[in-house]
């Protein structure tokens, strides 16, 4: 109760500074306007069909880019972490691949696709499927070697030993992953809007920078901001609820 | 290669006689087992991509062959000193700013109970916010030269070491605290020995994810608005339909990168050499 009551404090102080500090002119109006006017300018922005129809894009590659790489690396992920030989041959490559940096990308998917949604798709998917590979090739890599050989002795099925010990085992490990795509994913998706101008909330903020609308420009970061917090927030009572059955919630595996 | 050592190449005979007084031949085979297992992935899919884009007509994806040989002419030439350093400079610059940043509000926030739940929802506001809509926020207030770019790595990189930090030191040992306190540690002792040491491990993870996040703030920041840098020399080069240079600037950024994760793994290894021995003897030694 305290500790929410001096969050909530922490908030206020916030939102007063940032409207005190523009109108004490400590720092010029024109770069930073009264928090007052940045939340008129979000009023403003909520009647307007367009603002909603970017949040609705923003969304839309996010969850799907999101989708598709966690789909696409818990296969891999299966595939390669059960097969010895697999994963010893593709460590280097997978390390190799990771640590580039998905803007670089941008470029070529500006070639590609010009300012569409794909364009943006590709860089989210990129940064997202390492996140979650990672993550799953340490789950399974994690199987307890005396329950995996039990299910030898007992001649489990290859389908069986997959449901019942490789996938509970990964999951906690996967669920991470999610959570770390998932932030790691909107990143890239306001990323791409900002810097390519796929439709969303970043290009949004673009246009709104290069057309001097200062105080909306500062309300659709707030709105990226919560919808950041959101994707946090939801991901973590996902991630509390798919592993409710786990015995303890497991520390993250240092990604 | 390995034909020479035939005889020791069973990689399971080759791993067992690795504890005990091993011939030389068999030392030979497992390296190079390793080294086939290190490159030869890698070395077959630049194989693939070689022949694959030799014949292709593809526009957008030049043959590999041209890609290397424009990459000598196009980075050798100066560019590396021109905008190669440039934008290392600056992340450098901006990346160590922001994890002594962290580090330090990390420890005093984490050291205050009040203060934290205080700070926590906003920290997790500002960390929430994606990086790169610093960027023009910052643009307004600085400019596009240098400052505002390593302005903007430090906002971008400093959420993550800044609230694993808080974690780390909330989550030190109480009676570990409570021992240096009875001992009478000096204040700074306890702060190197105790706190430091003891939140080293979320530290040193806050700092692996503010790496990546400092090095795609290095490009986007100089996509925006530079003359210079590593992002400005790969979009003028796009812009200009150059694409074997393209290329090599993608190449180039994907080797900066996996280099500096690779240094990153050094000092890790060093810093955190106490906790992996601490972790192996909890797990009682089974390797």
């Amino acid at each position: 109760m305290r500790k929410a009551l001096l969050g909530l404090g922490g908030v206020a102080v916030l939102l007063v500074l940032l409207e005190l500090v523009p109108r004490t002119s400590l720092v010029d109006e024109r770069y930073l306007p009264p928090f007052s006017e940045m939340a008129g300018a979000l009023g403003d922005s909520a009647n307007t069909g367009e603002f909603w129809q970017a949040l609705a894009d923003t969304l839309q590659t996010w969850g799907l880019g999101l989708v598709l790489a966690f789909v696409a690396a818990t296969a891999a992920g299966m595939a390669i972490g059960s097969v010895s030989a697999l994963r010893e041959a593709t460590a280097s490559t997978i390390e190799f691949l990771r640590p580039i940096p998905a803007v670089a990308l941008i470029p070529l998917a500006v070639l590609l696709y010009g300012t569409g949604m794909e364009a943006t798709l590709i860089l989210v998917v990129y940064s997202s499927f390492w996140q979650v590979l990672v993550q799953v090739l340490a789950g399974v890599g994690d199987i307890d070697p005396v329950a995996r050989d039990t299910a030898r002795s007992f001649r489990f099925r290859r389908r069986t030993r997959a449901l019942r010990l490789a996938w509970p085992t990964t999951l906690p490990y996967a669920v991470t992953g999610f959570r770390l795509a998932a932030s790691v994913a909107l990143i890239l998706t306001i990323t791409g809007e900002l810097i390519i101008g796929t439709p969303g909330l970043g290009r949004l903020i673009a246009v709104a920078q290069t057309s001097g609308a200062i105080a909306p420009m500062y309300a659709f970061v707030i709105v990226t901001g919560l919808l950041g917090v959101t994707v946090n927030v939801l991901a973590r009572l996902l991630e509390r609820r798919v592993l409710r059955w786990h015995p303890s919630v497991r520390e993250e595996a240092a990604a | 290669m390995t034909s020479l050592t035939a005889p020791a190449a069973a990689p399971g005979a080759a791993r067992e006689t690795a504890c005990e007084a091993e011939p030389p031949a068999a030392r030979l085979a497992r390296y190079g087992r390793r080294l086939a297992v290190l490159l030869g992935l890698p070395a077959v899919l630049a194989a693939v991509w070689w022949i694959v884009s030799e014949r292709a007509e593809n526009f957008f994806f030049p043959p590999l062959s041209d890609i290397l040989s424009a990459f000598g002419p196009t980075w050798f030439d100066g560019r590396i000193a021109a905008d190669l350093l440039p934008s290392l400079g600056r992340l450098a610059a901006g990346y160590l700013l922001a994890v002594a940043l962290g580090v330090a509000l990390g420890v005093l926030i984490g050291t205050w109970p009040s203060l934290r739940a205080f700070a926590e929802p906003v920290l997790e506001f500002f960390r929430a916010i994606p990086p790169p809509v610093m960027v023009p926020i910052l643009m307004l207030f600085l400019g596009i030269d240098t400052l505002m770019k390593v302005v903007v790595i430090v906002s971008g990189a400093v959420w993550p070491v800044l609230l694993n930090t808080v974690e780390g030191v909330r989550g030190i040992d109480r009676p570990l605290r409570d021992t240096a306190r009875v001992y009478r540690l000096r204040p700074l002792t306890r702060l190197r020995t105790v706190v430091l040491r003891g939140a080293s491990p979320q530290i040193v993870t806050g700092a692996r994810q503010a790496l990546s996040i400092a090095i795609v703030l290095m490009v986007i920041s100089e996509m925006f608005a530079a003359n210079n840098g590593l992002g400005f020399s790969i979009v003028q080069f796009q812009r200009g339909f150059a694409l074997p240079e393209m290329w090599t600037g993608i190449i180039l950024l994907g080797l900066v990168g996996l280099a500096l994760s690779l240094i990153f793994r050094a000092v890790e290894a060093t810093v955190l050499a106490w906790y992996r021995g601490q972790r192996r003897a909890q797990r009682g030694g089974n390797r």
